[in-house]
């Protein structure tokens, strides 16, 4: 099996995908003569020419909203947001429009789209670039939201959601795009609402998704040395989201700990915090904890930046309390 | 000056009273030790003992009313004197605010809540007769309220297992019972209940209660002691309203008032000073009189007890020694007592006068050679110099000595010493 970068894997889905449907374009700022400002898109403006590959000015909710037209009346676009920072400049298209014209049309319209793009932290960006926005998009009904964390589950989830007959919103981690996976050469495909047992484990499930899995998978390397068995669930699909997975392994392990990247106010982390609490309340053993980001704006010193991201010193120190090992 | 006479709490529990009867009425006048009223509590009626002195100027909560602890019951002052002012201001039966801790959970039965408790002039943090010095523990403690803390998915193991999860010891945070303490729990499944057609009245069944780590501490060192250490006992009487008098005067002046049992840990500690060979230990080719006296005081903590100790004594004053004992005892209500805060006293108190115990014996705690059971302080008619029968305040004294360290003589020196210090506190600077 070839063992390939997220961005290729994520290219491969739009190739694969393009090739099978006329009706898949792809906009936005960069896609085309620059070949992506991740490098996602390269070669695709070669190979399908500037109709289906189109390059956009710095105008996100106007490309955002075209997106939404260019949906509702047969086509799928793939609208790639250089940044989910930016992302913010198109809400409007996408809450009250996207996710809202099925509903408001009584079921006559359907906006089958992907709005794509890196999400969260880099490095020294800053607190204006660097914003983690999953649970701006898991707030609302209408939309589908989905987070991978390794190539091979970014291009079945990717094909899937250029796919599927709503709107998709799909995060990338820019930190991840040079992150290398098995990525078989057949065809294949990741249902939505499927989370993934990365690790299987007995005394705790760590719950992650997006980039803050591989950290995960790291800190139960640390923990097995500590001699606790941590099981890793991958959520994959923040919306809809797989309670069934989630809550088989808390009733086996007892306890859990919620890692993400975003802050932690009426975050998705706390959602699913909650749904374990409500869910699984009878079979916990401790206090369901999150480790999420630091509750500020993202610092541009380096070593403040990092220090108010999960760690996997935070996440073994969580996995300690909920174990009652200090 | 009038001051108000505050409901306090007369049980652990206590949140609440109901004032049964006043033995008081308006007018009277009220000494340290006079029982103001009985009270009902959640568990008993209780006697109300003034700790205050004057006139019983106002009563505020009639027979047959209930006050919440910390609640004004009544004014005490100088006869004539105006206390509406007074009183206006007063924390009278006003709904509690929340974030105000009166339960008496948060408020320790005895004199550190700064309101009169209703323990006699030997005033005293729950003491108990079988001292030994026993770690924290973490344990059931089914908290008066009932409540437990375990987690859910230990309760529902406990419940598969038939297993009572009020005797399982937890490990958690505040004793927290977890899968883990149910899983490695070996007692006995609850006994099933009889079912409801039963016949009323049968007797009950034998109940198998597992023995909890404070219990199996408290088990072998005092056998330890009992059966290693020749244990003799000496009696004596002390007359105590000198001290009730030295011990009122100074309450009086102090930001807070000082317990009578520091007094009693104080004056104990000068009697070995005087008499060191009484604060040695037994230790087998030889024996170990310690530089320090370093007091234990025996402490209830529900389900077992424990001795905080208070270093030192011989070189503090009553009032040091009474804030370290406040700081302590509170500790040790919340099993939170380091080991050596309550490992290695050189003397023992165990004070039952709150129980209404008269006198009683109790077993050396070691490494410490005797240990000093302080009972109830009784009104006895004696007969004094002149042949005239007056009424003293008696208090029973009874020393328990290791007859391999002390011999009857030393105990009598030291325990005569002892009473004569209390009798007359004069003798302290002697």
């Amino acid at each position: 099996m070839p063992e390939i970068q997220m961005r290729e894997a994520l290219r491969q889905a739009i190739d694969e995908e393009m090739a099978r449907d006329k009706t898949v374009f792809i906009m936005g700022e960069e896609v085309g003569e620059y070949n992506g400002a991740y490098k996602v898109t390269k070669g695709l403006l070669d190979k399908y020419g500037p109709k289906r590959v189109r390059d956009t000015p710095i105008t996100e909710l106007g490309f955002t909203g075209i997106g939404v037209g260019a949906a509702s009346v047969g086509l799928r676009p793939i609208v790639e947001w250089m940044t989910f920072n930016f992302s913010l400049l198109a809400l409007d298209q996408v809450v009250n429009n996207a996710a809202k014209l099925r509903h408001m049309s009584g079921g006559q319209l359907k906006v089958p789209m992907v709005l794509r793009g890196p999400n969260g932290p880099a490095e020294y960006l800053s607190s204006q670039h660097s914003q983690a926005f999953q649970s701006y998009y898991a707030h609302i009904p209408g939309l589908k939201v989905v987070a991978p964390s390794t190539p091979y589950d970014a291009k079945g989830l990717l094909k899937t959601a250029i796919r599927d007959d709503n709107p998709v919103v799909f995060l990338e981690s820019e930190m991840s795009y040079g992150w290398t996976g098995d990525v078989p050469e057949e065809e294949y495909l990741i249902p939505f609402g499927e989370a993934d047992v990365k690790r299987e484990g007995a005394d705790v499930t760590l719950i992650s998704y997006s980039k803050p899995v591989r950290m995960v998978l790291a800190a139960a390397g640390e923990l097995e040395k500590l001699g606790v068995s941590a099981e890793v669930v991958d959520l994959r699909s923040l919306r809809p989201i797989d309670e069934s997975t989630i809550y088989a392994s808390v009733r086996k392990t007892n306890r859990a700990v919620v890692v993400e990247e975003s802050w932690p106010v009426a975050s998705v982390g706390s959602h699913v915090a909650w749904m374990i609490s409500r869910n699984c309340f009878d079979d916990l053993d401790a206090p369901v904890e999150l480790v999420a980001s630091e509750d500020v704006p993202m610092p541009y010193n380096h070593r403040l930046e990092l220090a108010v991201q999960p760690t996997i010193e935070k996440i073994v120190d969580a996995t300690k309390r909920v174990c009652y090992m200090e | 000056m009038a001051e108000l006479v505050l409901m306090t709490a007369l049980s652990p529990t206590m949140e609440e009273g109901t004032i049964a009867s006043w033995s008081k009425k308006e007018g009277d006048t009220v000494s340290t030790g006079d029982v103001l009223c009985e009270v009902e509590t959640d568990k008993a009626t209780m006697e109300y003992e003034a700790t205050q002195e004057g006139t019983l100027l106002k009563i505020v909560v009639t027979e047959g009313s209930s006050a919440r602890v910390g609640d004004t019951i009544a004014v005490l002052g100088e006869s004539g004197e105006s206390f509406e002012e007074l009183l206006a201001s007063a924390p009278a039966a006003a709904p509690p605010a929340p974030e105000e801790p009166s339960t008496a959970e948060t408020t320790p039965a005895g004199e550190s809540a700064g309101v009169p408790a209703a323990d006699g002039p030997a005033g005293v943090p729950a003491p108990s007769s079988a001292p030994a010095a026993v770690p924290p523990q973490v344990s059931p403690t089914p908290a008066a309220s009932g409540r437990i803390k375990a987690t859910p998915v230990a309760r529902k193991l406990a419940a598969a297992r038939n297993v009572d999860i009020l005797l399982v010891p937890g490990s958690g945070p505040d004793g927290r019972v977890t899968k883990a303490d149910v899983e490695n729990f070996r007692g006995v499944p609850t006994a099933r209940p009889v079912s409801a057609g039963a016949v009323a009245g049968l007797p009950g069944a034998d109940e198998r209660i597992p023995v909890t780590k404070i219990r199996s501490v408290i088990a072998r060192r005092l056998s330890e002691s009992k059966f290693s250490a020749p244990h003799f006992y000496l009696k004596s009487s002390a007359e105590v309203s000198a001290l009730v008098r030295a011990r009122s005067s100074a309450n009086r002046e102090l930001d807070s008032k000082v317990s009578f049992n520091a007094y009693l840990m104080k004056f104990a500690a000068e009697a070995l000073r005087r008499h060191p060979a009484v604060n040695a230990g037994w230790q087998e080719t030889e024996i170990l009189q310690f530089g320090s006296v370093d007091i234990g005081l025996a402490v209830d903590v529900g389900n077992g007890l424990i001795t905080p100790i208070v270093r030192n004594c011989a070189n503090k004053g009553v009032v040091a020694i009474d804030a370290e004992l406040q700081v302590l005892i509170e500790k040790a209500r919340n099993n939170a007592l380091a080991p050596e805060e309550y490992n290695g006293a050189t003397f023992t108190i165990s004070n039952l006068g709150s129980f209404g115990i008269e006198e009683f014996t109790a077993i050396i705690n070691p490494p410490g050679s005797a240990i000093l059971a302080v009972g109830k302080t009784i009104a006895t008619p004696v007969v004094d110099e002149d042949g005239d029968i007056v009424v003293a305040n008696l208090m029973k004294l009874t020393l328990s000595c290791d007859h391999r360290v002390i011999d009857g003589a030393l105990g009598a020196r030291f325990l005569r010493e002892l009473t004569q210090l209390i009798e007359e506190p004069a003798r302290m600077v002697l």
